[in-house]
């Protein structure tokens, strides 16, 4: 294959291995923007080559190698780097021919960039943007539109995120058995956090960011490939696929936000269900569960019921309380209170919000949660001034549409 | 690669937030063996609370005062410097240290010249 058509092979190998390259050559060398560099001045010799020699048999290996190439010239130019080069004891890569590098065979060393991205060592919002940047592939344009910043001041956060790791030395490298345990929730949270802000942005207008929830289960699936053993990768994946399964469901065709309640659920996707389910099995199966896995054995149970009425709520209010005991938060008392109102009835539900009331006051879904059932008893003028709480604190448009569209029913308006 | 550990300990003026039990001495230098048999330390001091603060003004003028310079809620109170792999390893023996239990330790990569 020449002209044209190479081209786009370029591109095509390079958006599916990019994140594999970029792995495993920073972990080579330690250093990802480095790894960056060399990665962009392979793609760019593949564009100016492929069209005119044909394409390589086996074109990520070559843009391997001709980006590992690259990155040992420009240490053996960088004296600042010969020191690195001495420990790496790289040099010998330079005489590496091009055909006896089987990319296939080279291991998947993504689970240590998801260790260095996701290090606790870096902030929060840099861990989460270095992850959609190196992990999921995302442009610095696209990283930033997902947090609503401008570009510039994405790249500034990436540029520091990156110095730290190389000025700190964080390393590449997953964590020994003993420590796994402690690092791994970190790593889970941040693609967690990304699904939720695709999921459910908590500002801006779109009520379903779908990019970002596809990339969050895009990377899910890789680390539940690489951990295929850890209950609580799968128990993640298994979430976020049960939830997914919904979105069709969640906006109808004005774009107002659709509760679970009112949702159509033949909308519902049947295949991600049908495999969330599966990966629920496993992730709940032995001693000790987590978060994540108790968090799809609930989604599950919507997803299989027939209806919201036919939904198991026992079974629900249960795997909260469970839930609260390995995980006690204010966000999961408020789950677990909405749950029982359904079980119970309005009333039982309202003592245990006004419980949480103190920990949650500027929290919108509790208001609306009262609202909620405020409007169910009957107490109209109580419920209309829960809304217009929950209404002033929403940071997303979609949700406050919804809040604005019962408050009207209730004042007539 | 060299780290710096700053062993923070909480200003005596905020006795009312200090945890229960500091640690002992006996922790400390259990601690300081265990950092120096593993071939790490390099260096590594208790620091005396008498702090005096030296500062040249633009005209050159020498400003003495009593006291560490900056008012902050923890002063630093002794500090390693170690020779590790990498931050993770850092991290370790910082959390390793009794300092962390009492206050908090702030690990510092000594910043790498190239060589000339």
């Amino acid at each position: 294959m020449t002209g044209p058509d190479a081209a786009g092979c370029v591109e095509a190998v390079f958006r599916e291995g990019r994140s594999r390259l970029l792995a495993l050559l920073a972990a080579r060398f330690g250093d990802l923007d480095l790894a960056e560099e060399v990665i962009s001045e392979a793609v760019e010799a593949a564009l100016r080559r492929w069209p005119v020699d044909g394409v390589p048999d086996k074109p990520l290996a070559w843009l391997f190698t001709t980006a590992r190439r690259k990155a040992v010239d420009r240490i053996r130019r960088d004296r600042t780097y010969a020191q690195r080069l001495a420990e790496l004891r790289v040099e010998s890569d330079r005489t590496v021919p091009t055909h006896e590098v089987d990319f296939d065979d080279i291991p998947d060393e993504r689970l240590r960039l998801f260790f260095t991205c996701c290090h606790p060592a870096l902030a929060p919002e840099a861990q989460i943007a270095l992850t959609l940047r190196c992990l999921a592939g995302l442009t610095t344009h696209e990283v930033a539109r997902a947090f609503l910043v401008p570009t510039a001041t994405m790249a500034q956060r990436l540029v520091r995120a990156k110095r730290k790791i190389r000025a700190a030395r964080i390393p590449f490298r997953v964590p020994g058995p003993d420590e796994l345990a402690s690092r791994l929730p970190g790593v889970l949270r941040v693609v967690y956090l990304v699904f939720t802000q695709g999921y459910a942005p908590s500002s801006g207008d779109d009520l379903v960011r779908a990019d970002l929830a596809d990339e969050a289960v895009r990377l899910a699936r890789v680390l539940h490939r690489l951990l295929p053993d850890e209950r609580e990768v799968t128990g993640l994946l298994a979430l976020l696929l049960l939830t997914d399964a919904r979105r069709a469901a969640r906006i109808d065709a004005a774009g107002s936000q659709v509760l679970l309640e009112h949702q159509d659920r033949a909308l519902w996707d049947a295949d991600l269900v049908a495999e969330g389910r599966r990966l629920v099995v496993p992730a709940l199966t032995g001693p000790g569960v987590g978060p994540y896995a108790v968090q799809a054995a609930i989604a599950a149970l919507h997803d299989e019921a027939d209806s919201f009425a036919a939904t198991d709520w026992p079974q629900i209010v249960a795997l909260y309380d469970v839930l609260l005991r390995i995980e006690p938060s204010p966000l999961v008392a408020l789950n677990r209170a909405v749950a029982v109102a359904v079980r119970d009835g309005p009333d039982a539900g309202l003592v245990l919000l006004d419980g949480l009331a103190g920990d949650l006051s500027d929290y919108h879904l509790l208001h609306a949660a009262r609202a909620d059932l405020l409007r169910r008893l009957g107490r109209r003028a109580e419920a209309a001034a829960a809304y217009t709480v929950a209404l002033d604190l929403a940071g997303n448009e979609a949700e406050r549409a919804t809040f604005a569209r019962r408050l009207a029913e209730l004042t007539g308006g | 690669m060299k780290y710096l550990l700053l062993l923070n300990t909480p200003s005596p003026d905020l006795t009312d937030e200090l945890p229960a039990e500091a640690p002992t001495e006996e922790e400390f230098w259990a601690f300081d063996k265990a950092v120096t048999d593993a071939g790490v330390k390099l260096d590594g001091n208790a620091l005396d609370e008498n702090a005096t603060t030296v500062r040249v003004r633009v005209n050159g003028e020498r400003v003495v005062t009593d006291g560490p310079f900056a008012e902050t809620r923890e002063i630093v109170g002794g500090y390693y410097l170690i020779d590790v792999p990498d931050l993770d390893a850092a991290l370790d023996w910082a959390a390793r240290c009794p300092g962390a239990r009492y206050g908090t330790v702030e690990v510092r990569p000594i910043w790498e010249f190239p060589q000339p």
